[in-house]
């Protein structure tokens, strides 16, 4: 289990790193937290030429709130989005999110932006910030982009990020009055990807919900939202028959597949008992 | 020289037997200072790397491996037929399982593959990457043919066979039938079946499967240097089949990152290295990465039971079972891969008295990994059956499972036993550890409180496991049957000048903590303090000739040699130490490195001084007098084949009903392994092999789809069990120990493992039973435990 060889880079600046995307093309990763690519390179699925190695680059570090705006560098490793006192002020899912993801050493090193451009489908923070309404923030050579979360993910690895791109930051709408977030997630084992996962973020007027986003992660090649479930709920008191309607109605929303550790069948009805549970529990909150 | 102490080995004031003083290699490897194979580097070592089949079934068409020969740094590359001149193919089989037959076996495939994993092109360059920058060019082309996967279709006509000239996919029958089953099943009150599916699953070790062959031709000797539980049998393996005479082969074991059961085998990739090594006349290593051990380490259990019980008057009368099982395309050398199926049958029922018994065994061939003797061989399987059926017949006869079994376990008074398959037992305590276990978890407690729970919808389930286990194994294992493997052991122990003791010995250290066991036993026996022993282990060279790490025999073996060795040398001592103090022995004891006089505890003299005087000033020693400060004792159990340990091993769970997840609450072991030398190292021993249950129980299994290819041989997607997810194990003793040895040890290596996945599984049908669920299979996962409740 030895990568195949490859050269390594690491820039001190955005420009030094575009400049080494564009001499490389396509023959460039780039590398961050390393905790996807590195098991990749070493059971030789995939075999760049160079690896760039973007840790350095202070200008993707550091959480900051500003104009109603959480800003999360792309940088920030899954232990300091955990920790962060603004995260959980501002954004509770993503801190809540991320005990979630995998083990301690992983969180250690493994990073927001990473975790983001890596677009794992059973990954947790691309539901989270497509349920909380996330811009994703990229630059390239000709400036800066800003894409919204629902835009960002194409499918199974696959981002709107093109070549010469780098994912620089996230930013998330500070958490407003009556919002709540609720994260649950079955997974066979703590720290394992999860069979079925689910961020939510919704707006709590007494007992009725609205603007609610349902977001699984696991169930399909990209963070997928429960959009019929979100209509069947919406303006409603959350209540144990409106649950189970919506539940009833998540195999309008998913398709899950199957893969070792669960059929297609059982991950939809995962994904049902979370819904009940997380919007139970975010419901149940304010009483 | 006899040992006039009035004192047992057991209550000398300075006995460590019973003690839990720490292991004197923890601080080493706790400082990152040990010394694995891998850690090894040599003089113009080169790396081999393999390029392995990627079908379960098919013919070698063409193998080009031009282009990889001119990557960098490659050094030979070597295919099949090439191979087999260097390196001969061996035959899985022993004598004394009648009908066992298997094919012969190449280090690398010769013609077919039969399956996906097995080793067929060897690449050696200067650097490991280097090898897999080459294998990576090797191109083989394959006809592939129809694989073989599923068991239960293995033998029909229609199905191809896998290696023709055995004439079908048959490795092994065996068919046991004691009293009158017919009969007592016909008497019975109630009848309760089951058909039960254990998977397939695996020994993942910490450290991979390693080792650096060493050929020097100057000397014409190999040494190879492994991490292996068996130094002395892959020694007699290596010369057998590379044709080097079996005194120029040396094997060194360093430290071990766990076994199980993994490196006792012979492996192709690894004979493959070792005759590499020979041929190139330099140092090869070979260490198996984390992908090829899931599909070249083995595999173990995979068995498919059909079992039925009948009880009459509240007790056990009957049980027969058909045992299939499936071992991969050839029976494992040298052990044979016949062994899990005639335990299973064997061990079924073992801890009951009841004397109508009827087995079927059959062992068929089959296009998936190799498959042999993993931690607790057929001891889950059979105690998965016998739990299962016990629940289920309680049930059927509207008992307390914990009630049948207390009328149905064999008596503490009735032994000398013979159980109903033939097994031998010298003395058990399944009552008095019966009676323990209810008193320790408060089973009424906890059926109150499980009663309670349910009205609020809670599902607790609670599973009791009686077991059994083998231990201290006889000449009647292996070697009876034609195989190479020493039943016996040895210990050597040398007193040296410094009043230093050290202990050789044949068994071997896996991390488990033997090196701590002979040094507690040599200390306990001679008289010195722990800190004045050192202990050398896993080398053919140095160590007394032995079978090593196997069916939890160190203890009991190498641990009564350890205590003969111990005596005799301390005889040897007193009579040196006699004649220089003009005493007489039998009024002399050494106690904390010095002889003292027995009665007053008075120190006559050192036992450095004694040393010194000895090999520095052997002229003041009165005249005929020839000190041998060095003894050496072996043992082999004989008078029983096993000596069996009995335990009572329970569970306590919650079942999610809504999602399948399963909560381990508690856990409970009541273990008698006879004479307990140091109870953390034991309870360590039982803790890990309960979690190794556990994973069996709940989340290990190698999965194939129908073309035979491993589906999840990663360590994501291979699940072992975690920390997070175990409950507390709580371990109480009795200890019964063995007559047959002045020690009285038995074995513990294997017992949690034995019992815990019958333990989780009848917990589980516990807790959804009232729900009009029931599982039959394990890993239960949380989707058979929702299909189970009709969930999904």
């Amino acid at each position: 289990m030895k990568p195949a060889p490859f050269d390594y880079a690491k820039p001190a600046s955005l420009e030094e790193a575009f400049s080494l995307l564009d001499g490389h093309g396509e023959d460039a990763r780039l590398l961050a937290g390393g905790q996807s690519l590195l098991p990749t390179l070493n059971m030789r699925l995939s075999a760049p030429a160079i690896l760039v190695d973007i840790s350095a680059l202070e200008a993707l570090r550091g959480i900051s709130i500003d104009n109603g705006m959480l800003r999360i560098g792309a940088l920030t490793t899954h232990t300091e989005l955990k920790a962060s006192k603004e995260v959980a002020r501002a954004a509770p899912l993503l801190a809540e999110a991320a005990s979630h993801i995998a083990h301690p050493a992983v969180r250690n090193r493994g990073t927001f932006g990473g975790s983001l451009a890596h677009a794992d489908p059973a990954a947790e923070l691309p539901a989270c910030v497509l349920a909380l309404d996330a811009s994703l923030e990229i630059a390239g050579r000709g400036g800066t982009r800003k894409v919204a979360a629902a835009d960002f993910f194409h499918g199974l690895f696959e981002t709107d990020l093109g070549p010469g791109e780098i994912l620089t930051a996230v930013e998330v709408p500070v958490l407003r009055k009556g919002f709540r977030s609720g994260f649950a997630e079955f997974a066979r084992r703590s720290g394992d990807f999860a069979m079925s996962a689910l961020a939510a973020h919704g707006r709590f007027d007494g007992e009725r919900v609205h603007e609610l986003r349902l977001v699984y992660a696991g169930v399909d090649i990209r963070p997928v939202r429960a959009q019929t479930a979100e209509q069947t709920v919406e303006g409603k008191a959350v209540t144990a028959d409106l649950l189970a309607d919506a539940m009833a109605r998540l195999g309008d929303d998913l398709d899950p597949m199957d893969d070792p550790h669960a059929s297609g069948v059982m991950k939809l009805h995962l994904s049902g008992v979370l819904l009940g549970r997380v919007l139970s529990a975010m419901a149940g909150a304010h009483r | 020289m006899t040992d006039k102490s009035p004192l047992s080995i057991h209550d000398l004031p300075n006995s460590y037997i019973g003690r839990s003083v720490p292991r004197p290699n923890t601080r080493r490897l706790a400082e990152g200072r040990g010394a694995f194979t891998d850690d090894l580097t040599l003089a113009r070592m080169a790396h081999v790397a393999f390029v392995r089949s990627p079908h379960a079934h098919a013919e070698i068409k063409s193998i080009d491996v031009s282009p990889a020969e001119k990557s960098p740094g490659v050094i030979r590359i070597v295919a099949g037929e090439e191979m087999a001149r260097h390196c001969t193919p061996w035959v899985g089989v022993l004598t004394h399982l009648k009908g066992l037959k298997s094919a012969p076996q190449y280090a690398l495939a010769v013609g077919r593959v039969r399956w996906q994993g097995e080793p067929v092109v060897a690449v050696v360059a200067r650097t490991r990457a280097a090898a897999e920058d080459a294998a990576a060019l090797v191109e083989v082309s394959y006809e592939p043919l129809e694989p073989v996967v599923d068991m239960e279709t293995a033998l029909d006509p229609s199905t191809p066979v896998l290696h023709p000239e055995l004439g079908d996919n048959l490795a092994f029958e065996r068919i046991v039938d004691a009293g009158d089953v017919d009969a007592a099943f016909a008497e019975a009150d109630f009848v309760a079946d089951e058909v039960l599916h254990f998977g397939r699953h695996t020994g993942v070790t910490l450290e991979p499967r390693v080792l650096v062959a060493d050929y020097n031709p100057g000397a014409g000797k190999l040494t190879v240097h492994m991490s292996t539980q068996a130094p002395h049998m892959m020694k007699n393996i290596f010369a057998t089949h590379t044709g080097i005479d079996e005194d120029d082969v040396r094997v060194i074991c360093k430290d071990v990152g766990g076994s199980f059961g993994i490196k006792i085998h012979t492996y192709p990739d690894d004979m493959a290295a070792v005759a590499l090594s020979v041929m190139l006349k330099r140092p090869v290593k070979f260490v198996a990465d984390r992908l090829e051990s899931f599909v070249s380490d083995i595999h173990a259990r995979d068995h498919r039971v059909k079992a039925k019980i009948a009880v009459r008057g509240g007790r056990i009368t009957a049980i027969e079972i058909d045992d299939l099982t499936g071992i991969g395309p050839y029976s494992v050398y040298p052990r044979t891969s016949a062994v899990e199926c005639n335990q299973v049958l064997n061990l079924v029922g073992g801890p009951y008295d009841f004397a109508n018994y009827r087995a079927v065994g059959r062992v068929v061939l089959q296009n998936k990994n190799i498959m042999c003797q993993y931690r607790a061989v057929g001891h889950p399987v059979a105690f998965g059956v016998t739990e299962a059926l016990v629940d289920s017949a309680a049930r059927a006869a509207d008992m307390d499972p914990a009630e049948l079994r207390r009328n149905s376990l064999v008596p503490d008074d009735a032994y000398p036993y013979t159980g109903a398959s033939g097994i031998r037992f010298e003395a058990l305590s399944h009552q008095k550890s019966f009676e323990k276990m209810l008193q320790l978890m408060d089973y009424e407690g906890l059926r109150a409180e499980q009663a309670r729970l349910r009205e609020n919808g809670v599902y607790r389930g609670i599973g009791l496991a009686a077991m059994i286990e083998v231990t201290n194994p006889s000449p009647m294992f292996y070697g009876v049957g034609g195989a190479h493997i020493s039943a016996r052991d040895g210990v050597t122990i040398r007193l040296d000048p410094t009043g230093g003791v050290t202990c050789a010995t044949g068994v071997t250290e896996q991390g488990q903590g033997t090196e701590a066991m002979i040094a507690q036993i040599a200390a306990s026996a001679i008289g010195v303090p722990l800190e004045k022993v050192r202990v050398v282990t896993g080398d053919t060279e140095t160590t007394p000739y032995g079978g090593g790490t196997w069916a939890s025999r160190g203890a009991g073996i190498a641990g009564e040699a350890a205590l003969q060795a111990g005596r005799a040398l301390r005889g040897n001592i007193l009579a040196v130490a006699a004649a220089m103090l003009q005493a007489e022995a039998d009024t002399l004891d050494i106690r904390n490195a010095a002889v003292v006089d027995t009665d007053s505890g008075s120190e006559r003299i050192t036992l450095a001084d004694l040393g010194k005087t000895v090999y520095f000033r052997g002229n003041e020693l009165p005249d005929g007098v020839s000190p041998e400060l060095v003894a050496t004792r072996h043992y082999s159990p004989r008078q029983y084949p096993f000596a069996f340990t009995n335990g009572v091993q329970a569970c306590w769970l919650e079942v999610d009903p809504d999602s399948g997840f399963v909560q381990l609450l508690d856990f409970w072991v009541v273990e008698d392994c006879g004479t307990v030398i140091n109870p953390q190292l034991v309870d360590e021993q039982i803790r890990g092999g309960v979690v190794q249950g556990i994973g069996a129980a709940l989340y290990e299994h190698c999965l194939y789809d129908d073309q035979g290819n491993m589906r999840n041989a990663t360590m994501a997607d291979y699940l072992v069990p975690m920390a997070t997810e175990m409950p507390d194990i709580t371990i109480e003793h009795l200890e019964t120990p063995t007559a047959e040895s002045v020690l009285g040890a038995k074995g513990v290596g294997e017992a949690g493992t034995a019992g815990a996945p019958a333990a989780v599984f009848n917990a589980i049908n516990d807790a959804i039973g009232v729900l009009g669920g029931k599982i039959t299979a394990i890993p239960a996962t949380p989707e058979s435990i929702l299909k189970a409740l009709g969930k999904v």
